[in-house]
């Protein structure tokens, strides 16, 4: 897609290129068939919709100083403390007069660093146990298994508090936290896919050829398990940024003066009667976000569902 | 090259123990395809898997070039022997070219000038350099069972095992494999065993053929024989009959 | 066969919407069938099960079905509304497919599925229909009708459940039989034993036969006539026992594909398609 938009002379070449039935070279091979599944995405309205909320959070995040129109999210401004919304604060101030539209706008990077960094603890976490636990079967598969057991039997918010505050405020605690509540489903995910998988006749083709345990679960059945653990990280973003939010509003992720959506509503929620904005705003934000991700779970189901295409 | 004593295996279904095989007895000379014909249930496919090492199987029952094998083996006796399964929608990985697949067994065995090699098998399966980066949904099931049988052959084993190869195809696509898997067997002097429900495709492709019921080897015989239908058994002189239609005289009241 | 053919088809098409274009998956199809056991042959892709589905009015949506004439009996297939297929499917024709274990309804006892079928179409009292539903397992030589009665789907075997699958479909006493591979998934020597109660079934009650397969074997020695079918066309009808003289380069090719224990050699006869059979 990059290289359409960067070469529009060679647009129609290029998708001509990337629709070919015969692709001359793995790249070709690889890009064509990213093509298919970016042209499914965007074809499902819902999907896509999904696709542009989150895309439009990732630019507000990269560019907060540049949207936040230089209004700093910290700076305070007791004199004009709790203003509604108005031209000057488009979504009014907080207790300490700081602006709104800013705090929020910077707000959407912390979210996004929580959402970023347990993605990428989560899934390789989730992945290995998984794949481990479904591929070797026997003793190895009770024991990670019952270890799954345990911590699925907790319910996340409270497990996610408990380490949180073993561990101390702060974000990169909190991120902690949430990736240890999180993986259990991954793995038990990941597990299902992998005996189904490991069963099936082009496992049993490496396994012939001589291939390693650790190569066949890292080059064969990982990549197929890869795409329904990503459609259902974009499901459970939602959640995520929710017990985010939760840890922020008691106090338990990131720590003042930055701005956190959740830590935001829980300092608004004692105005909610008489200045409404103060936790409407950031809790919208905290609403819109989770939409946008589980939108776009929803497509990216339906794209990698091989029933579907 | 292929010595099967007395091979017995046996499933774990919960608590009950179902014997899929027992006490199969048979040899396989070198160079020869050897086919094996049973209806489902038979344990015909069981007895192929045990022989390539997908099941645990007594360390003494299957033996190849002479040496004991299990089911855990080494590289190289894995390099010996080669499968080709049943269904072609289901034994070529969903997510990797052709060129990939192709490429796997040759990167496992540290195989230098992977890509002259990979064109190479691709040409003697009847495939071009077409079809070499496409996934394989987008190959007919035809193609996708030469890419099966290419990826078996880029080893160079001395030994393949056939599961049913054409079961699952045209009658017209099926006379195109067949005489494709006879032509390799020639070019690379290959020892085979085939295993089919259809006693017609066996007896067109072997010299000897295993005839299997419930888990057992009922009779082993020449291809001349069975034509000539001197079987012994008469479950034998059954599969016979009904493989050759449908007859109203003989329709079983 | 009679002076009114049971079946009438003339120019069926079946055309599926796709990337743009229509794909016709039956093209101009015509026969007239009497109370007779028809087969067609054909490999995947050829329209021999859309055809099927066609005449019962089963082609799935996009699927676009016309014909210059559809009539089972004088009623004309084509016009009919959804709520008169009701009286037709089950009742007039029936349909048996490949595989018993998706076609019965897997959380529901064998017997309590044939009954629901029969009052469904014949509305008898509830002991009636269970007396009919025996008869029928009896009929289709189950040996113990009573045991087969009370069991679910996933506790027969492959043939048994075929068996089911045929009691279930002729209960209603249809006109017209649709069976579609009946005989594919399963193994030859109960392959033979279906059959042999396909054969007498629909012998005794006069019924019409449309035996779809991919077999020729088995539709040349089970069946009266053959429609050989291409790329959505009929390029050869026959008496199924004519087989072996067939004319079309296509049939020729097929009969000469298929390996044979009597007449063995080196190589098989691969099938070079001709551009010209489409035309």
């Amino acid at each position: 897609m990059t290289i359409a938009s960067a070469d529009p002379g060679g647009k129609i070449s290029l998708r001509a290129w990337l629709a070919d039935e015969t692709p001359k070279s793995r790249t070709q091979a690889f890009l064509a068939n990213l093509w298919r599944g970016v042209v499914a995405l965007c074809s499902n309205p819902v999907a896509f919709g999904g696709l542009a909320v989150v895309l439009a959070i990732v630019l507000v995040a990269a560019l907060a100083p540049l949207f936040a129109f230089g209004i700093s999210p910290i700076e305070q401004d007791l004199a004009h403390r709790l203003a509604p919304p108005s031209p000057t604060h488009w979504f009014g101030t907080d207790e300490l007069g700081r602006d709104i539209y800013a705090r929020t706008v910077y707000g959407a990077r912390v979210t996004l660093t929580i959402v970023v960094l347990v993605s990428v603890i989560v899934v390789p976490i989730g992945l290995t146990v998984g794949t481990a636990a479904g591929y070797l079967g026997g003793i190895v598969d009770t024991v990670l298994m019952r270890i799954t057991d345990i911590f699925l039997a907790f319910p996340r918010l409270i497990l996610a508090l408990a380490f949180a505050s073993a561990l101390g405020a702060g974000l990169r605690n909190a991120v902690i936290a949430i990736a240890l509540t999180a993986w259990p489903p991954y793995a038990r995910l990941a597990r299902a896919e992998t005996i189904t998988i490991a069963r099936s006749d082009y496992i049993a083709a490496v396994v012939l050829q001589g291939a390693s345990t650790p190569r066949i679960l890292l080059r064969h059945v990982v990549p197929l398990c890869l795409s329904s653990v990503i459609v259902r990280l974009t499901l459970d973003m939602a959640g995520i940024i929710l017990t985010a939010a939760g840890l922020g509003f008691l106090g338990l992720g990131q720590q003042p003066p930055t701005p956190e959506w959740g830590a935001m509503v829980s300092s608004g929620r004692d105005l909610i009667l008489d200045q409404w904005w103060v936790a409407t705003i950031p809790g919208l934000a905290i609403f819109v976000a989770s939409l946008g991700f589980n939108l776009l779970g929803d497509g990216l189901r339906d794209v990698f569902d091989p029933k579907a295409a | 090259m292929i010595e099967v004593a007395a091979l017995s295996v046996t499933f774990h279904v919960g608590h009950v123990a179902v014997r899929a095989v027992r006490e199969v007895s048979f040899a396989v000379t070198e160079g020869e395809t050897f086919g094996i014909v049973g209806e489902s249930g038979s344990g015909k496919s069981t007895v192929l898997r045990a022989i390539a090492g997908l099941l645990p199987t007594p360390r003494d029952s299957v033996r190849i070039a002479g040496r004991a094998v299990g089911a855990r083996r080494t590289r190289s006796e894995r390099r010996l022997l080669q499968f080709v399964f049943q269904d072609p929608y289901a034994s070529l990985h969903p997510r990797q070219t052709v060129d990939q697949i192709l490429n796997e067994p040759l990167a496992i065995h540290k195989i230098a000038g992977a890509g002259a090699l990979v064109g190479r098998a691709l040409a003697d399966v009847g495939l071009g350099p077409e079809h070499r980066f496409r996934y394989p949904h987008q190959l007919s099931g035809g193609q996708r069972q030469r890419v099966a049988i290419a990826r078996a052959l880029i080893l160079d084993p001395r030994i393949l095992l056939l599961d049913e190869p054409t079961s699952a195809l045209d009658v017209s696509i099926q006379a195109e494999i067949l005489n494709l898997i006879a032509r390799l067997r020639r070019a690379h002097r290959l020892t085979s065993i085939l295993v089919s429900h259809d006693l017609a495709v066996v007896a067109h492709l072997c010299d000897r053929i295993a005839i299997m019921q419930e888990g057992s080897l009922v009779e082993l015989l020449d291809v001349e024989r069975l034509r000539r239908g001197e079987a012994r058994e008469a479950y034998t002189r059954e599969l016979l009959r009904a493989s050759r239609g449908y007859s109203r005289a003989q329709a079983p009241a | 066969m009679s002076a009114a053919p049971l079946l009438e088809v003339e120019a069926l098409d079946v055309a599926f919407p796709g990337r743009g274009r229509l794909t016709h998956a039956v093209r101009g199809v015509s026969f007239a069938l009497g109370r007779e056991r028809l087969g067609i042959v054909g490999e995947s892709g050829s329209g021999k099960s859309t055809t099927g589905r066609a005449i019962l009015g089963l082609v799935p949506w996009p699927g676009m079905v016309s014909a210059k004439r559809l009539t089972l009996g004088g009623i004309d297939l084509m016009a009919l509304r959804p709520h008169e297929w009701l009286g037709i499917r089950g009742r007039r024709i029936s349909m048996v497919m490949q595989d018993p274990k998706y076609s019965l309804n897997p959380v529901v006892k064998i017997g309590e599925q044939i009954m629901e079928t029969y009052r469904l179409h014949r509305r008898g009292s509830r002991r009636e229909a269970r007396r009919r539903a025996l008869d029928m397992l009896d009929a289709v030589r189950i040996r113990d009708p009573d045991l087969v009665f009370h069991r679910y789907p996933h506790q027969l075997s492959g043939g048994m459940g075929q068996r089911a699958m045929i009691a279930m479909m002729l209960i209603a006493e249809p006109d017209l039989l649709i069976a579609d591979e009946p005989t594919s998934a399963l193994d030859v020597t109960v392959q033979n034993h279906v059959l042999g109660i396909l054969d007498e079934l629909v012998a005794e009650r006069g019924m019409g036969l449309i035996f779809i397969s991919h077999n020729l074997t088995i539709v040349s020695s089970f069946c009266d006539r053959v429609l050989v079918m291409y790329g959505g066309r009929i390029v050869e009808e026959c008496a199924a026992s004519g087989l072996a003289a067939a004319r079309h380069p296509y049939t020729r090719a097929l009969i000469a594909a298929a390996p044979s224990i009597d007449r063995p050699k080196a190589e098989l006869t691969t099938i070079t398609r001709d551009p010209a059979w489409l035309q």
